[in-house]
């Protein structure tokens, strides 16, 4: 057990946090899988429109490692194969049935262990479970033929209007352990179980066993894995693979490993300021954003994000909730024009720098809409980013790095441990408006090209 | 408002007068804040830009612009020993600067809005503080010619030809005050140019400024700097002869709050600056070889002559050509305050080292910083390693 306490970062004062309490959504009508949700693998398209499927029939694989696949999470019929630019599958949409029957999928082992460790991936691989299991370097889903160094469990969220753990976690905690206990056998290292607060707080989980428990507290990014990765066991090359998986994930793989069929059964937050009620809801992976997040009447152009309003997806009013996603988060879209923006003593903006009246009222929440607040311009070395990482990395250096190609560097720079998550605070603060998560992105894209070629 | 669109559309992608639009889109980001909404990366934005940060250091400059102003018609009545009352010295005080204002906005302006238009690019809003910072470094007595002709050697060459704010090496205000420095050293140097006189000057009044009356004094420094009426709470107040804005370190202070509080200037620079000269004025008391010598003089005079607080306030944070690193920013501003103080105890032939220290050291910013890179980097495979 072990206790981080990081001090930068930043908790932006965002209106809209969802209220702990969970109710049971309408089952959805349709459910839609997005290829963008599995970083990392090349879909190869297994069915066809019209074709019937059921919880678990395989809706694509990956092209470089065929038993990673990715599985239908609902019953019902497929209503469209959707295909983008040249013709890179982008979803696939299935109008559900209501009955969940399960596909005909070999059941978990019983003893859970090292020896079982090849049926077990093989059993996650085939149910679709192992794209919950995503890994460093590169932040991408896991590759099931690699031995992971250690295996990091995400008990926290510090985003912005972040779901509540013990409402994920209660009434699971069985499963939650049979998860972990399915993790440990699956690597030779250990599995490290990362909760928010002090060492005595986090109740919810204090009982658990099979894994080591570290107590993470700071503003955010402390919830981030890829904190969590650099001050425990930091990722020290290409080859150095650690996997990490959400405690929603876990207890996924733990209820199927209990119950024998695989269930996306989730538990999701709404919430942001343009919800019409925020509360969290019972649903399953995939399930039309429609049938659980609805806007408020007045809030005028709305904006569905899937996910966080840092990183998550713009899957729009009838869009889907992302595969691992935990949260659905609904703002006002922009649409006034502000006389002398940048003259406004501003009481009701919102910035992590201390230049508006705002900075004095610290329990504010504000509503916050999707606004650039500004025009792009040069990178100037402010110093905001350094605030904002707490990791020993350098920021700005590293970027700089990244547009200039050079993997050399890169890689010295730390690339290898961080994901464009872990920037998004970077992006949001940054006064000349950069695109900083799409240049870490493009940097682990390089990177990640790189190594596959010479594998 | 539609005739506003149908205007607006001549200058957009396609439109007849196209190679405007950053004309356009300068005057419209600067009235409006326009709703363009996030795509692709985080869904929400920070309050805070450029336009804001920039605005800020214009607003830290406000209370140096006003003494200096003051000062400059405080000085004028002064060497002509009339007794004038703060509106007439204000009033005379505004009569120079309002000009010098005027000068360096038309020719700064011009030159920014040629480059963006040249490039398609937008307007940067760096100029702002690249012009409010120009006139405050110069001696009251400037020719406006000279002035312009500074303005422009500093912006195209202090920044447009690196590719514009963000990509210069230099501090581009500095840029101008050394190509003065370089090109008409009287009118930038020496006794003579830091008041502006009505022709007459009484016999009370002192010329030079506190850093040349300190080159070679009579007797002991101290002694002879407050026999020429130039003790320290004058000199911090700033009713003295020097460049426009930099004489009161009370205004200086109120900037440097400023800055600091919002986040927009280095607290880090700032003190090591004053760190460093004050580690520098401490040796050279060492050595100085007699009281009535310039090595003498005591840290915290250094502190409050010449250009040592303006420097650290609002030169050596420009974020731009200043150190990167926040380990860098320490090295950095530290030996801004050794080379200024060095200069001043060693260099009696131009006794003002703050705007030499700070382009020698932006020059080496970027080598600092490489250092702490470095060192990054030997954490990462040593702890890979180990």
């Amino acid at each position: 057990m072990a206790y981080y306490r990081l001090k930068k970062g930043y908790d932006i004062r965002i209106a809209g946090e969802a209220e702990k309490h969970l109710e049971r959504a309408p089952f959805p009508e349709a459910v839609g899988l997005c290829a963008a949700d599995f970083y990392g693998m090349t879909p190869k398209p297994l069915v066809e429109g019209g074709e019937r499927v059921k919880v678990g029939t395989p809706l694509w694989r990956d092209r470089r490692r065929e038993s990673l696949v990715v599985t239908s999470p609902a019953s019902g019929t497929v209503a469209e194969v959707r295909r983008g630019e040249r013709r890179a599958l982008e979803a696939v949409i299935i109008r559900t049935d209501g009955k969940q029957h399960s596909a005909n999928l070999p059941a978990p082992p019983k003893r859970i262990g090292p020896p079982a460790r090849d049926s077990i991936i093989a059993a996650l691989c085939a149910t679709g479970l192992f794209p919950f299991i995503r890994q460093r370097p590169f932040g991408t889903v896991a590759d099931p033929l690699v031995q992971p160094r250690d295996i990091f469990v995400t008990a926290m969220d510090t985003s912005p209007l972040a779901p509540d753990q013990g409402l994920i976690v209660r009434d699971h905690e069985r499963e939650f352990q049979r998860g972990i206990d399915v993790l440990a056998a699956l690597t030779t290292g250990k599995v490290h179980l990362c909760v928010d607060g002090k060492p005595k707080e986090s109740s919810f989980l204090a009982d658990i066993t099979n894994a080591e428990i570290h107590h993470f507290e700071g503003p955010h990014p402390a919830g981030n894995v890829g904190m969590h990765i650099h001050h425990v066991a930091p990722v020290n090359g290409v080859n150095d693979v650690v996997w990490h998986c959400t405690a929603q994930g876990v207890i996924l793989i733990g209820r199927y490993f209990i119950t024998g069929a695989p269930s996306f059964e989730v538990t999701v937050a709404v919430a942001g300021s343009a919800a019409a009620r925020r509360r969290h809801v019972r649903t399953i992976a995939g399930a039309a954003l429609s049938s659980f997040a609805e806007p408020s009447g007045e809030a005028g152009p709305v904006r569905c994000i899937s996910g966080n309003v840092l990183t998550g997806r713009n899957a729009g009013a009838d869009g889907f909730l992302g595969f691992t996603d935990t949260l659905v988060t609904l703002i006002p879209e922009a649409r006034k024009s502000v006389f002398l923006g940048w003259l406004a003593p501003g009481f009701s903006l919102e910035s992590v720098s201390a230049s508006f009246v705002s900075r004095i009222m610290p329990r504010r929440r504000f509503s916050i809409d999707s606004n650039r607040n500004g025009s792009v311009r040069a990178f100037v070395a402010t110093g905001i980013y350094d605030r904002l990482l707490p990791m020993d990395i350098l920021p700005s250096f590293l970027l700089k790095s990244i547009l200039a190609g050079d993997i050399e560097e890169m890689e010295k720079l730390g690339i290898l441990e961080v994901a464009p998550e872990d920037f998004a605070l970077c992006e949001y603060a940054c006064p000349s408006k950069t695109d900083i998560q799409r240049i870490i992105r493009d940097g682990i894209d390089l990177m990640l090209k790189e190594t596959r070629e010479t594998e | 408002m539609k005739a506003h669109g149908t205007i607006r559309s001549a200058f957009e992608k396609g439109g007849r007068f196209e190679r405007l639009w950053p004309l356009v889109d300068a005057a419209e980001t600067f009235f409006f804040r326009l709703p363009v909404r996030t795509a692709g990366g985080t869904h929400v934005r920070d309050a805070y830009d450029l336009k804001r940060m920039m605005m800020i250091v214009v607003l830290a400059l406000f209370p140096s612009m006003a003494f200096g102003t003051y000062n400059v018609g405080y000085q004028f009545y002064a060497s002509a020993g009339i007794t004038a009352g703060h509106l007439e010295c204000l009033l005379k005080g505004l009569w120079v600067v309002v000009p010098l204002y005027a000068v360096t906005f038309a020719v700064g302006g011009f030159w920014e809005v040629l480059f963006a238009l040249v490039r398609g690019e937008e307007i940067n809003e760096g100029f702002f503080v690249t012009g409010a910072l120009i006139p405050l470094i110069m001696p009251p007595t400037i020719p406006l010619w000279q002035l312009a002709l500074a303005v422009s050697f500093g912006v195209v060459l202090g920044k447009e030809l690196f590719g514009g704010t963000g990509m210069n090496i230099f501090n581009p205000a500095l840029v101008s005050r050394a190509f003065l420095f370089f090109a008409y050293p009287k009118s930038i140097s020496g006794a003579g140019v830091w008041t502006l006189t009505g022709g007459t000057v009484v016999d009370a009044y002192t010329m030079a400024t506190p850093l040349h009356l300190g080159i070679e004094p009579k007797g002991e420094i101290i002694a002879h700097l407050s026999a020429s009426g130039f003790d320290f709470w004058r000199m911090f107040t700033g009713l003295e002869p020097g460049s426009i804005g930099e004489t009161s370190v009370i205004a200086i202070l109120i900037g440097a709050i400023l800055l600091v509080a919002t986040g927009v200037g280095s607290w880090r620079i700032i003190v090591s600056v004053f760190a460093g000269g004050a580690a520098m004025a401490l040796v050279c008391n060492a050595f100085a070889p007699s009281p009535a010598n310039v090595m003498a003089l005591p840290a915290h005079y250094h502190f409050v002559m010449g250009g040592f607080a303006f420097g650290a306030v609002f030169m050596a944070t420009d974020p731009v050509s200043a150190a990167g690193t926040n380990a860098g920013k320490y090295v950095y501003g530290f030996l801004i305050g050794v080379l200024t103080v060095l200069v001043r105890a060693l260099n009696p032939a131009y006794p003002e080292g703050m705007m030499l220290a700070i382009l020698f050291m932006n020059l080496f910013a970027p080598l600092i910083d490489f250092v702490v890179v470095r060192l990054n980097m030997r954490r990462r495979r040593l702890r890979a390693a180990g």
